[in-house]
């Protein structure tokens, strides 16, 4: 039944698309509805997929090697420097304490001391996959959990890098490695351990310089191109590369992944990169979790339940009591403390990787690597469940439940304001906030201004601002404020209209390149419109009248004068015509008859009066009136 | 109660600690309508008509500003010349105003002492403030003596939060129609036995 490739994908999207949906339904988180989709699915269940023993997992390791590149792109070098007290503390402690416990249970279980040493740095390692996509699902990463959480996958993610440079240290040298049937080309399998631990090294020194001196500049000429598809094509180029580099030194290509990230999240294609793959990691994200869901041998539990369901139990108390420790070491509330428990107790995805380097360097028994695997993909089915648990159960009686009150750090830490289109217009705008220290989100389309201004220190990213994923990769749900300062008309109108429509919340500030943009932004219920020649012709103008002899401070007073006139007949015209979307040649003449109609009033307004501030003259004539 | 008109000028707000306590305090009580003419007017063009509504509507309104160069901070003078106008406010058929209460809440960096004969600025408070009294006097309003919070260089905050809770106090004998005989005796607004239990 599992001959043909279409027959697999259409049950592995069925499988998703319904439990999923059934598990959204009921609230429940989608890596819970995949994983159970996976078991449904799997070799001891229904049997659609994948013959008993096969390694499914490989097949979906893609999705996390494109998570891990996502991730790497969210952390910029600067932001990684402010967080380095809560990844260091944090992290070290999580790690440290679980691989120290774990260690001492192994032992106790009866393992030899370089299988229990292998068992305890894979416990230590949480699920970045499910954890982070829980987060993210639920919108809590700028809570103090969800950063909590994210220091410490950081730093296990950054730790693992060691754990498998040190694996090689624990082999057995006295026994051949097995080969792995080929699946990995592995060019070092036949060196000495020190030069393996070497060439991992120099890979990854040269992913960082690729990274920044040929990936960056190759964006470049791609973006300079504009076809849109040559982009995708060029970041699954990167990802694909970059994994295929650490196959062949012998590391897991997440970690490759993950560092390509990091080194192109300071670039102005982060954005772009961003929204280009996301769609990509999700369902690979999915397709992971359903294998592992489908990779729990049922068989080996069978065999023995007794040690994989108590292992199962002390791992997970083990994590959960070590990060509630942690938690409490950083002086998290209670509530905080236990989502933090909850979210990171399973084991996660890097335990797949270590064991089965493990089992290739001959450290741990087929038979290990196995009751370990089931236990790894249990952990990760069991604690989403527990999450509910405390979700539902526990934290309603706390009477703390999470997102009533978030602290007052965290909202200036979310404030944010978009600015699309940085020309002439939008660059004035940029520089203005950014010396009151705000720092917009810049999205301009033109990939040698983006190179340009980067170089002058602005955070510039490259895109078309009218897709929506290029503005939910922006943080669209997050900012307070858009500005909308391109140079056309219809795409501004474009992307008001998106922004508007798809998220209400966030106040639009749109730049009008006439009265007739500012008819048609006015139409679409959108108050804070900025006419770009309003102030300036009226600049121009008063100058004119004051090399003629009128007095300056009159003038300006004036200005402001017809500036409000001119608003209130702009927005009164606005609503006598509905202007809908004709074709231009009507929309000319249109225009044509609202400039006779403006220059009519003013006729009937009169020669604008002068206001009689400051004037004696009423009071002149009172007191003749007086005398009289 | 009586409506009571906050009319606030500072020009640097976001930076006056002082002032941040005693708006705190006020800004949102029943009944008062607190008017923040920098953040409103930041171009000085201020509008009449509505301002002259505003106006209208309160029976009691207090002119809140720090104390600059022995006045009021520009626009609030740039609001008087341009509100009061001839004819509305004063002048033969000027009634506008007539019967209103007003009053200056005021800061002062110098300290009570510096503000006597013998101090650095030779004259009180009540001296400087007294183009304001007769600006109250031209519109037929009655002049309340000044509520002023002195020596803000130095001031503690329990000290300032001393003055919001006065101010407060004051608000609400203000809205119980206080009448200016029972205060006008005083050179401050502070000194009466109301607002010192």
């Amino acid at each position: 039944m599992t001959g043909s490739i279409l027959f697999e994908a259409i049950v592995f999207l069925l499988g998703a698309i319904i439990c999923v949906s059934i598990a959204k339904r009921l609230g429940l988180s989608s890596v819970l509805g995949y994983l159970i989709a996976g078991v449904l699915i799997g070799p001891y269940v229904l049997g659609f997929i994948g013959k008993e023993g096969e390694d499914i997992l490989h097949f979906a390791e893609f999705g996390v090697v494109m998570m891990l590149f996502l991730i790497g792109l969210e952390i910029e070098p600067k932001n990684f420097w402010k967080m380095r007290k809560t990844i260091l503390g944090m992290g070290g402690i999580q790690v440290a304490g679980t691989m120290l416990l774990s260690y001492f249970l192994f032992i106790l279980v009866g393992f030899d001391w370089k299988v229990a040493l292998t068992f305890s740095m894979a416990v230590a390692l949480s699920s970045t996959a499910i954890a982070l996509q829980t987060i993210k699902e639920k919108g809590l990463l700028n809570t103090t959990f969800g950063a909590s959480s994210f220091s410490i996958l950081l730093f296990q993610d950054i730790i693992v890098i060691f754990m498998l440079g040190a694996l090689p240290l624990l082999a057995n040298t006295d026994k051949p490695a097995v080969e792995n049937s080929g699946e990995h080309a592995n060019l070092l399998q036949n060196l000495p351990l020190g030069l393996q631990t070497l060439a991992i090294l120099v890979s990854v020194v040269t992913i960082i310089v690729a990274g920044r001196y040929l990936i960056v500049p190759l964006l470049r000429k791609v973006a300079k191109t504009g076809v849109r598809e040559l982009l995708i094509a060029a970041a699954l180029l990167i990802v694909f590369g970059i994994s295929f580099l650490m196959e062949l030194v012998g590391l897991s290509p997440a970690l490759g992944a993950f560092l390509g990230g990091v080194v192109l999240s300071n670039s102005e294609f982060k954005h772009e990169l961003e929204s280009t793959l996301e769609p990509f990691k999700n369902l690979l994200l999915g397709l992971f979790f359903m294998a592992v869901g489908a990779s729990i041998n049922f068989i080996v539990i069978a065999k023995s339940p007794l040690i994989v369901g108590g292992i199962l139990v002390a791992v997970i108390f083990l994590k959960g009591l070590v990060l509630f420790i942690t938690g409490s070491a950083f002086k998290l509330k209670l509530n905080q403390k236990l989502l933090l428990t909850c979210s990171l107790a399973q084991i996660g995805e890097f335990a797949f990787v270590l064991l089965s380097f493990a089992f290739s360097l001959n450290i741990i028994e087929q038979d290990q690597m196995d009751i370990m695997l089931v236990v790894t993909a249990l952990t990760m089915t069991v604690t989403p469940v527990i999450g509910i648990i405390n979700e539902r159960v526990l934290l309603p009686r706390l009477g703390t439940k999470e997102s009533i009150k978030r602290p007052m750090d965290h909202i200036a830490k979310s404030q944010k304001v978009i600015l699309v289109g940085f020309g002439h217009f939008g660059s004035t705008i940029g520089r203005f906030l950014r010396t009151h220290g705000v720092e917009a989100t810049i999205l301009d389309h033109d990939a040698n201004r983006v190179d340009f201004l980067r170089k002058m220190g602005f955070e510039v990213y490259y895109g078309d601002a009218t897709r929506t994923d290029l503005l939910e990769s922006a943080g669209i749900a997050e900012a307070n404020i858009l500005i909308c300062a391109m140079d056309n008309p219809e795409v501004v109108k474009k992307l008001a209209k998106t922004v508007k429509s798809k998220y209400p919340k966030v106040k639009l500030m749109v730049r009008a390149k006439n009265r007739y943009a500012a008819y048609e932004f006015l139409n679409m219920d959108i108050d804070h419109i900025y006419r770009e020649s309003l102030e300036t012709s009226l600049k121009l103008a008063s100058e004119v009248l004051s090399q003629m002899g009128f007095r300056r401070y009159t003038l300006q007073r004036q200005v402001q004068n017809f500036i409000k006139y001119d608003e209130d007949s702009l927005r009164r015209l606005a609503k006598e015509k509905k202007i809908g979307d004709e074709n231009y040649i009507f929309k000319a003449r249109k225009e044509l008859e609202q400039q006779e109609k403006l220059l009519e009033r003013d006729f009937e307004r009169g020669v604008v009066g002068f206001d009689s501030h400051w004037d004696g003259e009423q009071i002149r004539a009172f007191l003749e009136d007086a005398k009289e | 109660m009586k409506n009571i008109l906050v009319l606030f000028s500072h020009p640097k707000f976001e930076k006056s600690r002082a002032n941040a306590i005693l708006v705190d305090k006020i800004k949102d009580k029943n009944g008062v309508t607190f008017h923040d003419l920098y953040e409103r007017y930041p171009d000085f063009n201020i509008d009449v008509d509505a301002e002259k509504a505003l106006m209208s509507a309160h029976d009691i309104i207090i002119f809140h500003h720090p104390f600059y160069w022995y006045s009021c901070p520009p626009l609030m003078k740039q609001w008087i010349d341009m509100v009061l106008e001839f004819g509305w406010a004063y002048g033969p058929n000027g009634r506008a105003l007539q019967g209103k209460k007003c009053l200056n809440v005021i800061t002062t960096g110098g300290s009570k002492a510096m503000y006597c004969e013998n101090g650095i600025n030779c004259y009180s408070i009540n001296d400087f403030l007294r183009p304001f009294q007769q600006t109250a006097n031209l519109c037929g309003m009655q002049y309340f003596p000044p509520f002023a919070v002195m020596g803000t260089h130095k001031i503690e905050d329990q000290q300032l939060h001393d003055f919001a809770n006065q101010y407060d106090k004051l608000i609400d004998l203000l809205h119980q129609d206080i009448a200016l005989p029972e205060v006008s005796e005083f050179s401050f607004f502070n000194d009466i036995p109301q607002l010192n239990r």
